[in-house]
């Protein structure tokens, strides 16, 4: 489970992020072409990612980066690290 | 030539040692190229963009409703049923007139052979085979798909198809499949060789073939037309003119929900067996909402869609129309080819709660599914009951004649919604997926799911007493 836990206090992981709530981005914990893809779309760190909605279960999620609203499941967002705005 | 092998060494050694360098430095290189592409992106757009909040907005609220909790569902369902609505009450009258017309001109057709004296068997097989089924497939056909293409068209082009995808995801994880297959799915609506060619969206390759291997349980263009006309005859003949739309509708859509269901039961089962692996990553884009551009839509769907998928309906229909003649009128002893094939297929087709006739119409339908319905109509008009079709009631009285019931009507329909893909589906497949195992079993799993399910319905209605 890497990247479950955040590496220090003031980091969360996005998944944990509520709905309408902001932060940036600090890490990702993704590896080879789901990494590439996700920092593609714009989630680079020290980015501002905003929390818009959840799916009917709460998964998966949709976020809005850089004007952009991308979807990504629970499990990938828990491995973003991230800063509460 | 020497000297571009050479430049050609070079450049796949240096791809060699780029590719060493970048993986020893783990995400560092890649990441810091990505990171200053969006900086100098960054900094560009805040010198010359300006930002209207308003279309922001307006595409937020439309997601509160549309991928609600609470809502969300309701809304998918209500537009598929909308749509189906839309399409069969606004084919019910043009596809009579379009009947009207070209069966008028087989009559002028049978008034010229005969005036120039041509055989009999000449005339059989142009006219009686190769036009009237190409009359059927036109006048069957083209006004659902008119309406039907540019209504799917707009919804493709609002943005809202995505949407449909996030709000599906959750159940496609659970038969560890990726979300985006809700989107071939939708594809798989107007065409399922389409359907097969979008799945290239779906990045891992396993849930790519299921999302292969399973999209041919959503009817597809060709096949609505049958779904229609069984469920026109029998679910909705009695009632009045207003309500049959509406209940046939119902009925299309209830089709479709076995279809889904059926969908991600095989995807579970195969995930877990022949394609066993976890529920990968999505990553899914939700557009902004726009404004349709109304034009491009009727040019993309007239043009792109209607006239592709017609053009081979016909293509297919002409010869198939011939051939259904001959072999339903060459005859061998007491009775024609096809009624001996027919009557070969009758145990297992009864089995299943079908009849030879119908079993046979499907297998001569492998090359287009949109002439299944036409080649049923002329093998059972050959067998003796020669009467005019130029109404639902006619038609519901040539299929009682034949020995339908309820449970034939029900069991047809399932089979059509569940059996093998047409021919050029299977060919698609097979380029897609570059084996022959997948496309093999791209026929084999729903021709299965086909025979049992409608064995089991079969079978249950007549224990329980409810069907001869």
């Amino acid at each position: 489970m890497q990247g479950a836990k955040p590496k220090n206090k003031s980091q969360i992981t996005l998944s944990q992020i509520k709905e309408g709530s902001a932060c940036t981005i600090a890490e990702l914990h993704l590896e080879g072409l789901l990494r590439r893809r996700i920092m593609d779309l714009g989630f680079v760190p020290g980015t501002a990612v905003q929390c818009v909605r959840k799916g009917p279960t709460g998964d998966p999620i949709a976020y809005t980066v850089r004007g952009t609203t991308i979807a990504l499941r629970k499990e990938d967002a828990a491995k973003i690290n991230v800063f509460m705005a | 030539m020497n000297n571009t092998i050479i430049g050609h060494n070079l450049l796949i050694e240096l791809k060699r040692e780029a590719q060493k360098k970048r993986l020893a430095g783990g995400n560092i290189y890649a990441d810091k190229i990505v990171s200053d592409i969006f900086t100098n992106a960054e900094d560009i757009v805040h010198k010359n963009v300006v930002r209207k909040d308003k279309q922001i907005n307006w595409s937020q609220k439309a997601d509160n409703i549309l991928t609600s909790k609470i809502t969300g569902y309701p809304i998918m369902l209500l537009t598929l049923g909308a749509i189906l609505w839309i399409t069969i009450s606004g084919a019910n009258v043009p596809s009579a007139i379009l009947a009207d017309v070209l069966f008028r001109f087989q009559d002028v057709l049978t008034g010229i052979f005969m005036y120039l004296g041509a055989p009999d068997w000449l005339h059989g097989v142009l006219v009686l085979g190769a036009y009237r089924s190409l009359a059927w497939v036109v006048s069957v056909m083209l006004p659902p798909m008119a309406i039907f293409f540019p209504l799917f068209t707009l919804l493709e082009d609002l943005g809202y198809l995505p949407r449909v995808s996030f709000n599906l995801d959750h159940i496609f994880k659970k038969a560890k499949a990726c979300g985006k297959q809700s989107l071939t799915m939708c594809m798989g609506f107007g065409c399922n060789a389409a359907g097969v060619i979008s799945c290239r969206i779906i990045d891992s390759p396993r849930e790519r073939l299921i999302a292969i291997l399973t999209n041919n349980f959503v009817p597809c263009n060709g096949r609505f037309p049958t779904l229609i006309a069984i469920g026109m005859i029998f679910g909705a003949g009695n009632l009045a003119l207003h309500l049959q739309s509406a209940a046939v509708a119902g009925i299309i859509t209830g089709m479709i929900l076995i279809g889904i269901a059926v969908t991600f039961i095989v995807s579970w089962t195969l995930s877990r067996t022949l394609l066993k692996g976890e529920a990968s990553s999505m990553v899914l884009e939700l557009p902004p909402y726009r404004r349709p551009k109304i034009l491009a839509v009727l040019y993309r769907s007239f043009i792109d869609r209607t006239i592709f998928v017609l053009r081979r309906a016909v293509l297919v229909a002409l010869p198939a129309g011939a051939i259904t003649w001959l072999v339903s009128n060459v005859y061998v002893g007491e009775i024609s080819i096809l009624a001996h094939t027919a009557n070969f297929l009758d145990p297992v087709a009864l089995a299943i709660g079908l009849d030879g006739f119908i079993l046979l119409a499907f297998i001569l339908g492998l090359p287009a599914n949109e002439i299944v319905f036409p080649i049923l109509i002329m093998s059972y008009l050959s067998s003796g009951y020669m009467i005019e079709l130029d109404s639902l009631t006619d038609l519901q009285i040539l299929l009682v004649n034949n020995g339908w019931t309820w449970l034939t009507a029900l069991c047809t329909m399932l089979f059509c919604l569940l059996h093998w893909p047409c021919a050029t589906t299977l060919l698609t497949a097979l380029k897609e997926t570059g084996s022959k195992k997948w496309s093999f079993l791209t026929f084999l799993i729903p021709t299965g799911v086909a025979f049992l399910v409608c064995f089991i319905v079969a079978q249950s209605a007549r224990l329980l007493g409810l069907a001869p």
